[in-house]
Parts: C-alpha cells; structure tokens; sequence
C-alpha cells in the first residue's frame, strides 16, 4: 500500500516505527494533506457518520452480548436484566437499539448523497458496488439482531421473513429449514442468528475498508460533479474537513442522543416488549421503520403471474413478491449502467433532479404502505394498489426515466471548475 | 443552507412516519394525561407510587404478576429498607431443596422477585374464564401510549354499544382494540383505602397505579433524564466550540 516514497518525522519514535512500517507515512498521505475537493457541502459529513456509527455498535453490542443469553426460554429474560440489573445496561441497550436506527439514517442520506450528485458514476462504480454491499449486510445484520431480545415481533418477523424464501422454486424450502436449523423459528435459530449477528458487523468492516480503499484511489466526488483540476480545487483534508466532520458528527450525535435519553423507545414496536409466544399471532407484523419501503414492495405483488387465457402460475405471488424485494436492491448494483449520462451532479440536470425527488417521496411513500397493514383503504382505493404504483415507480426510474435521460437530457453547462463553481 | 434543510427534512420524513406503523385496532386513542414523570425534567412522584404500590398490592395482585421487580427495587419509591423488609415478609416463596431434598416455605426477602398470584399461566387462564391476566412488569411499554393507555382502560369500562353481544366473562371497554376485555373492572371507589386523605376514586386509583407501573417497566427513567439533559448539554456546547473551530480555519477559503 503505502511502500513508495517515506517522509521523514521529527519525533524518533515514530520515525523509528515508519522506517520498519510505514503507517504514520500512510495516515498522513491518506487522512492528512489528502487532496480533498474544496466545495463539499454537509452531505460530505454522512460517511465518517457512519463510520461512527459502525463503531458504536460494535462496542455497544459486544458489551450487550457479555450479558446475552441466546436461548428461548432466556434471551427476553436476559434483556430485561440487561436493562434492570447490569449497571448502566438500559443507556448501553438504548445505544445500541437506536444505534441501528441512527446507522440507517446516516446510510439512506449517504446514498441519497451519491445518487444526487452521481457519485456512482465513471470512474467510482466499485466504490459505490462496495457501498451497496454494505448496505446488504447492515439489513442481514439488523434483522438478526432485532431478533435477538425475542420479543413478540422479534418472533413473528423472523417468521415472516424466513418463510419468504421457501418461495424460491426447488431449493426454497431446503434453504427455509437450513435457516431455521429445524421445522420452525425456534431455538436452533436464535442461535445461529445471534452467532451470525456477532459476526457479521465485522464482515461490515472489511467492506469498510475495501469501500475506503477505493475511495481514495479515485478521490472524492463533489457538488459540481467535476474533477479537481488545479491545487486551487482542493485542500488537504487536515484540518479543513476533519473539523468540519467533527462538527456535522457533532450534531449528528446530539439528535440520536437526544432519542437515546428522551424518546428510547419510539423508534421501536411495543409488541416487542411481550416475549415471544408462538402460539399468538400479533395483529399488525411490521418489521423496523427502516425496511418498510421494501416490505412494501414485498407486499406489492397480489397477483399470480401466469401464462393468459390458462390456469398455468409460472411466478406465484410470493415470488413475485419475494423477486420485486430483492430486485429494488439488485438494481442498485447496476445503476452504474443504467445511467449513462456525462454529467454527474444533478445541480446541471433539472429533469434527473426532478425525477429523483419525485423517486425520494415516493421512497418514503412507500415506507408509509409499508406501516399500514394489507388491507388498508385509503378512501376507497386500497393501499396495495398505491404500493403497487409506488413500485412501479421505483422500478420506472431505474429502468427507464434513468436509461431515457442518459439520452435525452441535455442538461445545463458545467463550470470549467470547482474553484469557479464556488463562486456562483 | 438549502442542503443542510434538506438532510434535516429528510431525517424529519424518516422519523415522522414511524409511529403509523403503531396503528391500532379500531379503539380511540387513549386521551392524554397530565403525568409528573413527562418532559425532559419529568421525575417519579413518589407519594403517588406508594399509593399505587398499595392499590397493585390490595388489587391487581389477586391476578396479575410482577416478576421482573424485586421487593428490594421498592426503596426507589421512599421506602426504607427497614419497610421493604417488612413488605416482603408479608409474602411466602417456596425456597429449596434443603439439606433433606425438601422444597419448603419461607417469608420473602427483599432480593425476592414479586411473588406470582399463580404456579403457572395454565393456572392463571384456568381461573380466569380462560383468559392471560399478562404480567405487569412491562405493561406500559408493551402497549402504545403506554400510561394514558393502562390509565384509559382502567377508567374505560362502560355499557356496551347497542348490539354489542357479550359472552360469559367479557366486558366491555371504550379503549381496549375490539373493546371486548376479558378483565372485570377491577377498581371501584372506595376499594382501598388511602391514609394520606387522596380521594378515593377510581380515576385517582387508576393514576396512582399508573405511576407505580410506568416505574416498574422504567424504573431508570429518572437516572436516564437527569443523564441525557448533561449529556445534551456537554453535546450542544461542544458543537458550538466546533462550529468556531471551523468556522475560524475556513475563513480564508472561501
Ligand atoms: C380478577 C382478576 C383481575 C384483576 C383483579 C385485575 N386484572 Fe387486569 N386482567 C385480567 C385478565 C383476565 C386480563 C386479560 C384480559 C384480556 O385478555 O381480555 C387482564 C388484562 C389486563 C391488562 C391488559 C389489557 C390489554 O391491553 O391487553 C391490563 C393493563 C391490566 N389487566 C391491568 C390491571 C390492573 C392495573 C389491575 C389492578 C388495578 C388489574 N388489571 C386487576 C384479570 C384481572
Ligand atoms: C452493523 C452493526 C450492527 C447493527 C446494525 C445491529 C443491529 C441490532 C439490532 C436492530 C438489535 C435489536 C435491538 C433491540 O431490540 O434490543 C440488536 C441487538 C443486539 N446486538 Fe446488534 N447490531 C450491530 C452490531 C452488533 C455487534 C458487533 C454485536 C456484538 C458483537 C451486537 C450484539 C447484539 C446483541 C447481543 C443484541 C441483543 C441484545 C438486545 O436486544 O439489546 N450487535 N442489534
């Protein structure tokens, strides 16, 4: 990595310690004079959020995880002594509940930042492939973990979830019982969840850390959507953006602190405060606030779909179901190529910034389908419809609005550069 | 600017539409109460748990556990631990086995989990038309708008709606999802009595039993407030020192 040229350091310790292992040399070239472009705004602050937040909750987690016990007939038990008996165990549970939620924000702004300002564009597609694996495993990761306390919605989602891959055709029901390590939710799974819920916020890490290597090969994106040209674009990241990291994460801390002491539970569903009980089915099963957009578009697909005019099913509505899910993430990896248009920031495109707008409501919209239960009627228009349409759209604005701008729009003039578009 | 009101709204959209997914069955939504533990200074009121303590003692007990407190958790309402002793003492657990194999009986100490009404939930539904009375240590975390909630259901009893059939062991509540429950009002004016001349009404029972209850699922709450208004203090300035820091280092480049 770092095995070119070495600077030379006053202090002899850390002389002595770069001339073997050239780390001081790295941190320096890499976080120090790193030549970052000048016109960030705050959107920038949201990667080192969180890398904050990845931190929080495996420190949180692993002190949770010294008081856990994964066994049915413990792990609510084990909660709530984590929450009455272990001393402060309430603020480090709450930091690590809300954690998740404070992770999700940071991580949906984040990648709205990228798409905003076509940051997933030439040449930063394996950055931002990397980015969509992270998200991938933060939704195994936070799933898992919300079973852990096991709780009535800990139970009922995992069931609910679980059971969606017995749609696959041919090896579903294999993978069902692989998951669940018997016939049913039950204590085989606690166990693997929460082995696997341990590791893998460090598979998070790695990813991290390839996600950053590639960032700093390619350097950073910025508002204009240009490369720095001249030293007049860029500063070294020391002090100009570590202060102002430290600032927005400032900030950033004090609205999630302010959930973690005044509002722990209102992110999350009381049914979870009910142990688990397989026997009672809780009226409304919605999973956490963060995976509603997709649970709605699970829930999207009503209908078989078959050959006309025969009784032939080839996608039964699970799998379409199951297919629409998955495939809203699949398209993420892809969007490198399904949007091919020179410019990068949506600031010089008013018809892509149009449509990604409408695309972040109709995001949230569909976090709100995913809130209500199945047969929720708005007037007389049933709800799924909307979700449906709402799916629709998210569909529509990768495969086709972003495919039909990429050759159409003709999109505003850049500024010759970033020092320039500072100035307007 | 327009950026960072951007994110803010965006993080406004992501945290506004999490209570929909709270939505209830077809009951009202609890009313809201005036509670001495709301707001960022919120704190117990301690008379009012002992009188609720009194009131879970003489009345709901009969029914319901309270398994996740221990008599020695009491000295958070004002309690000595000389009375906590005493209290616990009242009641009976079934220690063992002895040196001779033998389970026996003794009178609780304070380490002592709240002894259960019943052996087991077969036993509780057996004597209760075949109806779970949950256990209470949670209560009011388990249900949305958790206080006002235990505070509505407990003053919502009333004749049921016209054509409203009732079976055996139903009753009717304004406030309760379906409004069938299948707990009898349990509170009744005068039911116990208070030495401290508070009125003896259901309402004030029902408050007072809130309050002991919103301790027992919460009993760091006031801990966690009087932690989190130093923790936002220390937070808010440190922001603010940073905002100068950068503010101060970034004057020239712009
Ligand atoms: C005679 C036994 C009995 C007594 C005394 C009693 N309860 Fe209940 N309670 C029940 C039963 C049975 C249920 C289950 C009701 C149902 O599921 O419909 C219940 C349910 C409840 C519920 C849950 C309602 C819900 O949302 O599901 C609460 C809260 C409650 N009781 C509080 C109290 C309080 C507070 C007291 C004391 C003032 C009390 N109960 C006294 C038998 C009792
Ligand atoms: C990517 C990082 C992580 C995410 C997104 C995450 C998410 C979650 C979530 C949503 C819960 C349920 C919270 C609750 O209802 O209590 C949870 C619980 C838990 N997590 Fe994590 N977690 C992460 C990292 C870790 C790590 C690294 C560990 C341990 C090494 C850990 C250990 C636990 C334990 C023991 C619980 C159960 C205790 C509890 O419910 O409070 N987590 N996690």
């Amino acid at each position: 990595m770092a095995s070119g040229p070495r600077e030379k350091f006053d202090n002899p310790t850390i002389e002595w310690i770069d001339s073997r292992l050239p780390i001081f040399t790295m941190l320096n070239k890499e976080y120090g004079v790193f030549p970052t472009p000048k016109n960030f705004n705050y959107f920038w602050n949201f990667g080192a959020i969180a890398m904050f937040m990845l931190i929080t909750m495996i420190v949180s987690g692993i002190i949770l995880a010294m008081s856990y016990t994964a066994h049915v007939d413990y792990a609510f038990d084990s909660v709530e002594r984590i929450m009455r008996d272990v001393n402060s165990g309430w603020l480090i549970r709450y930091i690590h509940m809300n954690g998740a939620s404070f992770f999700f924000i940071a991580v949906f702004i984040h990648m709205f930042r990228s798409l905003y300002y076509g940051s997933y564009k030439q040449p930063r597609e394996i950055l931002w492939i990397l980015g969509v694996v992270i998200f991938l495993l933060m939704m195994a990761t936070a799933f898992m973990g919300y079973v852990l306390p096991w709780g009535q919605m800990s139970y009922w989602g995992a069931t609910v979830i679980t059971n969606l891959f017995s749609a696959i055709p041919f090896v579903g029901e294999s993978i069902v019982t692989l998951l669940w390590g018997g016939f049913s939710v039950d204590n085989p799974t606690l166990n693997r969840f929460f082995a696997l819920h341990y590791l893998m916020p460090f598979l998070i890490c790695a990813v991290v850390f390839l996600h950053v290597w590639a960032l700093h090969v390619t350097g950073s994106n910025n508002p204009a959507g240009i490369e720095p040209k001249t030293k007049k674009d860029t500063l070294p990241f020391h002090p100009y953006y570590t202060m102002k990291d430290t600032f927005g994460l400032l900030v950033f801390i004090t609205i999630y602190a302010f959930f973690v002491f005044y509002a722990p539970d209102y992110l999350g569903h009381p049914d979870n405060y009910i142990p688990a009980d397989p026997l009672v089915t809780p009226a409304h099963i919605v999973p956490e606030w963060y995976f509603l957009p997709f649970y709605a578009m699970l829930r999207a697909i009503t209908f078989d779909i078959g050959i006309p005019f025969t009784d032939i099913t080839i996608i039964s509505a699970k799998l379409g179901g199951v297919i629409t899910m998955f495939g809203s993430i699949a398209l993420l990896f892809v969007l490198p190529w399904l949007d091919t248009h020179p410019i990068r920031s949506a600031r010089y495109r008013p018809l892509f910034k149009t449509f990604l707008l409408i695309f972040v409501v109709n995001f949230v919209f569909l976090g709100y389908v995913g809130s209500q239960g199945a047969d929720a009627m708005v007037g007389p228009i049933p709800l799924s419809l909307l979700g449906l349409l709402a799916t629709g759209y998210y569909y529509g604005f990768f495969l086709a609005i972003l495919p039909w701008l990429s050759k159409f729009e003709k999109g505003r003039d850049l500024p010759p550069s970033i020092h320039e578009s500072v100035l307007d | 600017m327009k950026k960072t009101i951007l994110s803010l709204m965006a993080l406004g959209l992501i945290i506004g539409f999490a209570p929909s997914s709270f939505a209830a069955g077809d009951a009202p939504h609890a009313p809201h109460q005036h509670w001495h533990f709301d707001g960022i200074t919120g704190q117990f009121d301690k008379a009012a748990m002992q009188r609720g303590l009194k009131v879970y003692r003489e009345v709901c007990s009969a029914c319901h556990s309270l398994k996740r407190v221990a008599y020695r958790n009491l000295v958070d309402l004002g309690y000595t631990e000389d009375q906590v002793k005493n209290i616990a003492v009242e009641y009976t657990v079934t220690d063992g086995p002895n040196e001779d194999g033998e389970m026996f009986d003794r009178p609780a100490r304070p380490s002592d989990k709240f002894v259960s009404p019943y052996p087991n939930d077969k036993a509780a539904k057996a004597l209760n038309n075949g109806a779970l009375p949950p256990d209470l240590s949670l209560i009011t975390k388990a249900r949305h708008n958790g206080p006002n909630y235990l505070y509505a259901i407990l003053t919502g009893y009333g004749e049921p709606e016209h054509g409203v059939e009732l079976m055996e062991g139903q009753h009717w509540n304004k406030y309760m999802p379906g409004h069938v429950i299948a707990m009898a009002a349990p509170l009744s004016d005068g039911i116990v009595a208070y030495e401290d001349g508070t009125p003896e009404t259901v309402s004030q029972y029902s408050k007072d039993v809130t309050n002991f209850l919103v301790w027992a699922a919460d009993p760091y709450l006031e801990t966690r407030k009087r932690t989190g208004i130093a923790v936002l203090i220390f937070l808010i300035v440190f922001s603010g020192v940073m905002y100068g820091v950068k503010k101060k280092i970034w004057k020239d480049i712009h």
